[in-house]
């Protein structure tokens, strides 16, 4: 087989994989079902335009040459969907580092791993890239229906944002290995994606709060000083914006370099690629030494179940980076609040329904892991205790960990305002109650690692969760402002919680 | 230590997934005996063995162990026993050291009692070199015996294995024979399904070969060898023709 042959009959078995993979990931991994995934990929693709509209729909007869606050505004999103993008490249490059699924079997192989890993990471900008055009096709959709054609052009612009951030992030990842070594990236590398995808909106979110007293990110970016600050509407930094508004020249520009810069990365670090995955390898099945057993000695035995959770959660420091995002958005209301004891400003509101919403997404995610991510499910059943018993002792990790984390900032929260913190309490207590009640009603045997995965067990536990979430924020949120309309969205979000309950499996 | 009661008494087990995988089997196993079940692939031990170890509710049948029923007391009858898989079940984050204490600790063990045992398994286990490192670098083989060293750790009566050599080397093997033969010798009941013929010949004191969900023939070597008038085969040469009779008659 020559070399083309063998690139290209890699690459269908890359995009074949990746094909059943997401086919897998979208039907749960249930045959027959790929009609009901099909309909239900289009009616949210349909649904989605309406956000799109609202969102976006207003700004589609934006018309070239725009001033600087506009050039700020598009400029701004551009560079959070590329550091989103750049987030999901780094993931997905360490996976392929870490996942040692079939890299035996291709360096066993006689093909020339060169060839191999320049496909690996074309595919890794394929992905990339085929993801964030699915997700912006309903915002293209929408500007090229109110304000023409020229609108076409944000799909170039979203190939040059998928492509480079690709190229950053193996870059990013292979130059981790080099400066810091195979044991501490993946652990840096997953911390990096978390704070990249959430950095930039917190950043913006921590910047209004220090200069306008407010959350929204807008304020800084529509600010007279952020337009006194950057460069004229003719600098190069404009580009991207002015390729998304249907301006050929910096559309093929930006095109032409982002796939450049591709390349330049596929020659440079596709040798190094097969290195660093053999690294990654080998340090997979060293071992770590851990600390001296005194963590199990006394107390009963659901206490050697908590702690058995508490030791695992501690010790895993990719579940800790997977969690980090939820978290990383508690750090502006926790600014605002700070913020809010010098003045008393309206905007501490706010607060409530972020922390609600944290608290529900992640209870959700560690009822998950104590629940259903039970490693030895089968110790634990012929452990002499009762199966509710175990169960209770597994809430309990939760509430405790969710205690532990949100306590503080209500306790902070009553020293401004005793009624919200109330209120914020409540809110806390019941969105991690309804999020652990559906992890509870859903709960499948898995292994802890497959936690990214955890949504494919389940739709309607995903769903129902999130609505969970925002339904009992937006109550939260409400009931400090308009206390009837709380009383509405907290009946609808107790049917949704109630719904779901009727809706999961029966267990005899 | 003998006692009166039976380790295992069984009757009318029964459970169906779209097919009958147990067929109202009956099956007793004494205390301090060492009792192999061997059968073809889908005969119906693992079902079988996970019912007793209360892993799956059977459809129908009961389940005694040292006399106590494991259907409507499931909690004591789980204190008495131990349940290892062939596919090792254990926590990649704690040390092997710290996984025998989490056991203890869930069988409510004083750790007075499990640390010094904890690690005089694990020793004769010849894990000793790697007590305090985490489990998340260890072999398959390593694994089978960290989880084996976990369900002894709370000394139970009776002992379940369900293909504990799958995947050790020569050494390790021996070593897990050793224990199970001490264990024995101590007193206590080991059930182990094996496909290793040879394992099941020189351990067991008695073997049962289960096919269908049925068991066909039960004894010790020389009792099987009796029934079926063979008079100095091994166990493997019994073991196929059993299975082909059962096959033809099926």
């Amino acid at each position: 087989m020559s070399a083309a042959t063998t690139l290209s009959w890699f690459a269908r078995h890359e995009l074949k994989l990746a094909w059943r993979e997401w086919l897998a990931m979208m039907t749960g991994g249930r045959r027959g079902r790929k009609r009901a995934a099909a309909i239900g990929l289009v009616a949210f693709a349909a649904l989605m335009h309406l956000p799109a509209y609202a969102v976006i729909g207003r700004f589609a007869n934006l018309q070239p040459p725009l001033d600087k606050t506009s050039l700020i505004v598009l400029t701004s999103t551009i560079l959070l969907a590329w550091a989103l993008m750049l987030s999901q490249a780094i993931e997905s490059v360490t996976r392929v580092f870490y996942a040692r699924a079939d890299l035996d079997l291709i360096m066993s192989s006689p093909a020339k791993l060169t060839n191999i890993f320049s496909v690996r990471i074309a595919a890794i900008a394929v992905m990339v890239t085929g993801m964030a055009l699915l997700f912006s096709t309903p915002f293209v959709d929408v500007l090229v229906l109110n304000g023409g054609a020229r609108w076409l052009a944000g799909f170039g612009v979203v190939v040059v944002i998928g492509s480079s951030a690709a190229a950053f992030a193996i870059a990013i990842t292979i130059l981790l290995f080099r400066l810091i070594g195979p044991a501490r990236t993946r652990l840096i590398a997953q911390i990096l994606a978390a704070i990249i995808g959430a950095g930039f909106v917190i950043a913006l979110q921590i910047a209004a709060i220090l200069s306008y007293g407010t959350l929204s990110r807008f304020a800084v970016l529509t600010s007279d000083a952020a337009a006194a600050f950057v460069p004229d509407a003719d600098s190069l930094i404009w580009w991207p914006a002015r390729a998304a508004l249907g301006d050929i020249q910096p559309l093929l520009f930006l095109l032409s370099a982002s796939l450049v810069l591709l390349g330049c990365v596929m020659a440079i670090f596709s040798p190094r690629f097969a290195d660093t995955a053999i690294v990654a390898s080998a340090q997979a099945i060293t071992s770590r030494r851990g600390s001296r057993a005194l963590a199990f000695r006394g107390g009963s035995r659901q206490q050697a179940l908590r702690r058995k959770e508490f030791l695992l959660l501690k010790r895993d420091p990719w579940l800790i980076s997977q969690t980090l995002m939820q978290l990383l958005y508690l750090v502006p209301p926790a600014l605002l609040l700070w913020r809010s004891f010098s003045d008393s400003s309206a905007a501490i509101v706010l607060i409530t329904p972020v922390v609600v919403m944290a608290a529900g997404q992640l209870s959700g995610g560690l009822a998950w892991l104590t629940i259903s991510g039970e490693d030895a499910a089968d110790l634990v059943a012929t452990a002499p205790l009762s199966p509710s018993a175990v169960l209770r002792a597994k809430i309990e990790v939760v509430l405790i960990v969710i205690g532990a984390i949100f306590a503080p900032l209500i306790v902070a929260l009553a020293l401004a305002s005793p009624l919200q913190a109330a209120v914020t309490a409540c809110g806390v207590t019941i969105g991690a109650a309804s999020a652990t009640a559906i992890q509870l009603w859903f709960r499948v045997q898995a292994r802890r690692s497959q936690f990214r995965r955890r949504q494919t067990s389940s739709r309607l536990a995903t769903f129902a969760e999130a609505f969970s979430s925002i339904g009992w924020a937006a109550t939260s949120a409400l009931a400090l402002s308009l206390p009837a309309g709380a009383a509405v969205s907290g009946l609808i979000t107790a049917a949704i919680v109630a719904a779901t309950w009727k809706l999961s499996p029966r267990r005899g | 230590m003998k006692s009166e009661q039976p380790a295992l008494h069984v009757q009318g087990l029964t459970k169906r997934f779209d097919r009958p995988a147990v067929d109202a089997l009956d099956l007793t196993v004494h205390a301090g005996e060492f009792y192999a079940l061997v059968g073809p692939n889908g005969a119906g031990k693992t079902t079988t063995l996970r019912m007793v170890a209360g892993l799956l509710r059977p459809d129908a049948g009961s389940v005694a162990i040292f006399g106590v029923d494991a259907l409507r007391d499931p909690i004591a009858a789980k204190q008495i026993m131990a349940w290892v898989c062939d596919e090792p079940m254990i926590y990649d984050k704690l040390t092997p050291l710290e996984y025998l204490e989490f056991v203890a600790g869930l069988w409510g063990v004083d750790p007075r009692v499990s640390t010094p045992a904890a690690r005089d398994l694990l020793a004769s286990l010849g894990l000793e070199p790697h007590l305090n490192e985490r489990c998340e670098g260890f072999s398959k083989g390593m694994r089978q015996k960290v989880a084996l060293a976990g369900a002894l750790v709370h000394d139970p009566r009776l002992i379940i294995l369900d293909e504990p050599l799958t995947g050790l080397d020569a050494v390790s093997a021996r070593h897990v024979k050793g224990l199970l033969g001490e264990r024995v010798r101590a007193g206590d009941t080991v059930i182990m399904t094996t496909h290793i013929l040879e394992v099941a010949e020189r351990m067991a004191d008695r073997i049962g070969v289960i096919a269908a969900g049925r068991l066909v023939a039960e004894g010790t070597l020389a009792e099987l060898r009796a029934q079926n008038g063979h008079g100095n085969t091994s166990l493997e040469d019994l073991f196929i023709a059993l299975v082909d009779v059962e096959a033809e008659a099926a």
